[in-house]
């Protein structure tokens, strides 16, 4: 089923992973296979913010496959020598869990497509996210679990989007949780609620022109379908209103961007959500309570209509 | 047993385009026998005074702590109950079987006063998806906005939404009447079998798609029509209907119901009278 939650304070900031975190432990009954945050800080650094696993989350519930620590230590390391490579100066390293790495990096090339390539080139790694505001954590568990084990409710930021989700067509892994990068675009994420039925057809037309898939959940070809018509020169509105016929499906969705968040939904409006908008605020979700877990007081929300797309600006 | 067959309301009935309507639920009167008075009750209800009155807050309550609640309230006697800080919590009020003025001081959440049958409600808010699903008879009135699936399966009473409500709103209902003030999603009336829907404001796309019966009225603009829906007559019985049934909602009582829509099975798709094989046979 899945549950899905966003949100954007407008010129001001705010303890985004905390208030993140009380919509999606809200939402918890919709799955709690895994809980994915793509926060965004409120101002853009000088550096990019690289986000990436080098193994998975190998837990009770996990499809994955257990691999010694050692074989993170190995990855990690040619991580670092392949940003060295290419030119980008680790500034700070963290390595929150033996699988999952935190890198500040100077990189003044725009392009990421070659930076990405070459990073994820190495077995079992993946970039979760890179920009110079998004920072995507996702992991095993429900919100309230994933925010304590990454300490995310003391993050400060504009907006962000997350997800909490029931594993149904692919694995419980790290790889298949949501929010995913728009890879090799800069600060682009997504999350979904949904099913995607012309998946593969997408697929293997979008890997045809050089994107790359992580997963085999349907919900990356989303953040790869728009990323592809961002590279094609669209703005984010007009991929998101593209995709309403180019996905089949039944699907809820949230981009965001360094500066913007926006939803859409399908033609037959098969998946809920409900919206909160004030000039300073704007919360949605799969539920009420989930915009309730930040806004208590009696509030007037509604659902977008079917094809309804919106964005908003920070 | 008042016999409907033979009665002037059929006559009328059937003037508005609707032969096939019968009432359910607690109004429907064709199983009342004066012999069986224990039958005038489900199990589970309860003989409440309206005049006595108390507060509930469930802020920190669970859904099935705040439904056990009213259900106790109203055994000793409640007739009146205002549900304080509901917060959007899913499921609250749900399985009513009797008489009661409730009333809610915020917004529910999914399933909110499902199958009831008989309480007069009024919620000052909004609510989520399948709002007084499968409603068998009772007044429930929204103020605000609804989600999808307003008012699914349901058999009778009067579901109002003062707001705008999302997609498939009386999908698959079998009687009762929904009424909604602003505008509608697409799917409306979805599959429905009888009972009305009035729509004050515009509609989205496959209005009244493979609609089996009943009939939809609409005072905006459509997005599309779906299968089998297809454009009927508005007479003045149906005129006098509505402004009658919009005065009683006490929701658009000055609205220029000529100038309404009307929409009705095109009845294409219907195989209500084939035979299965196995009666065929029978038949034969």
């Amino acid at each position: 089923m899945c549950g899905i939650a966003g949100l954007i304070h407008r010129g001001k900031s705010s303890k985004v992973g905390f208030e993140l975190q009380g919509m999606l432990q809200a939402l918890k009954h919709r799955g709690e296979d895994s809980t994915g945050y793509a926060l965004y800080g409120d101002t853009e650094g000088k550096n990019f913010i690289m986000r990436v696993k080098v193994g998975e989350n190998v837990g009770e519930g996990s499809s994955s496959i257990a691999e010694d620590v050692s074989v993170y230590d190995e990855r990690k390391k040619i991580v670092e020598s392949y940003l060295s490579e290419m030119g980008a100066k680790i500034v700070k390293e963290e390595r929150i869990l033996p699988y999952s790495l935190r890198y500040e990096v100077q990189y003044d090339k725009k392009d990421l497509l070659e930076f990405s390539q070459k990073i994820e080139s190495i077995p079992g790694v993946e970039i979760l996210s890179m920009g110079k505001s998004l920072e995507v954590i996702k992991d095993l568990g429900n919100a309230k679990m994933v925010c304590d084990r990454y300490n995310l409710d003391k993050v400060i930021g504009t907006h962000a989007i997350g997800h909490a989700r029931m594993a149904t067509e692919s694995g419980v892994d790290i790889k298949s949780a949501h929010p995913f990068w728009g890879y090799p675009f800069s600060d682009v994420s997504v999350v979904h609620n949904g099913q995607l039925t012309n998946y593969w057809n997408n697929r293997r037309a979008l890997e045809n022109k050089g994107m790359r898939f992580m997963s085999e959940c349907d919900s990356e070809l989303i953040a790869v379908y728009i990323a592809q018509k961002m590279r094609e020169g669209a703005s984010l509105e007009e991929g998101m209103k593209e995709s309403l016929s180019g996905l089949d499906g039944v699907f809820t969705y949230f981009v965001a961007t360094k500066d913007s968040l926006g939803m859409a939904k399908d033609t037959m409006a098969a998946k809920p959500l409900v919206l909160y908008e004030s000039d300073d605020l704007v919360a949605m979700g799969s539920e009420e309570i989930a915009i309730r877990s930040i806004l208590p007081q009696e509030i007037d929300t509604y659902d977008p209509f079917d094809g309804e797309v919106k964005v908003w600006q920070i | 047993m008042a016999n409907l067959k033979t009665t002037e309301k059929k006559t009328k009935s059937q003037a508005m385009g609707m032969h096939t309507e019968v009432l359910t639920g607690r109004t429907q009167q064709k199983f009342f026998n004066p012999d069986e008075a224990e039958n005038f009750y489900y199990f589970g209800t309860y003989d409440v005074d309206f005049n006595k009155r108390t507060d509930l807050d469930v802020k920190d309550m669970t859904a099935a702590e705040a439904n056990k609640k009213i259900d106790s309230l109203m055994s000793e006697g409640y007739g009146t109950i205002v549900i304080k800080n509901p917060q959007g919590k899913h499921s609250l009020g749900v399985g009513i079987l009797n008489k009661l003025n409730l009333i809610f001081e915020g917004s529910l959440g999914y399933f909110g006063m499902g199958s009831c049958d008989g309480p007069i409600v009024r919620i000052n808010g909004r609510v989520g998806w399948s709002c007084a699903e499968n409603l068998m008879a009772g007044k429930v009135v929204i103020e605000k906005n609804a989600g999808s699936c307003f008012g699914a399966a349901i058999r009778g009473g009067d579901l109002i939404c003062k707001g705008s409500v999302g997609a498939r709103t009386g999908i698959d209902m079998k009687g009762g009447t929904i009424i909604i003030g602003g505008d509608a999603g697409a799917f409306t009336g979805f599959m429905m079998q009888r009972g009305r829907i009035i729509i004050l404001g515009d509609v989205g796309i496959n209005l009244g798609d493979s609609m089996y019966d009943g009939t939809i009225f609409v005072g905006g603009e459509i997005g599309s029509y779906g299968s089998d829906a297809v454009d009927a007559d508005l007479t003045k019985s149906d005129q006098d209907w509505l402004k009658r049934k919009l005065k009683v909602a006490e929701i658009g009582e000055n609205f220029d119901v000529s100038k309404m829509k009307k929409i009705v099975a095109g009845k294409k798709l219907w195989n209500y009278d084939n035979l299965e094989p196995t009666e065929k046979k029978g038949a034969i």
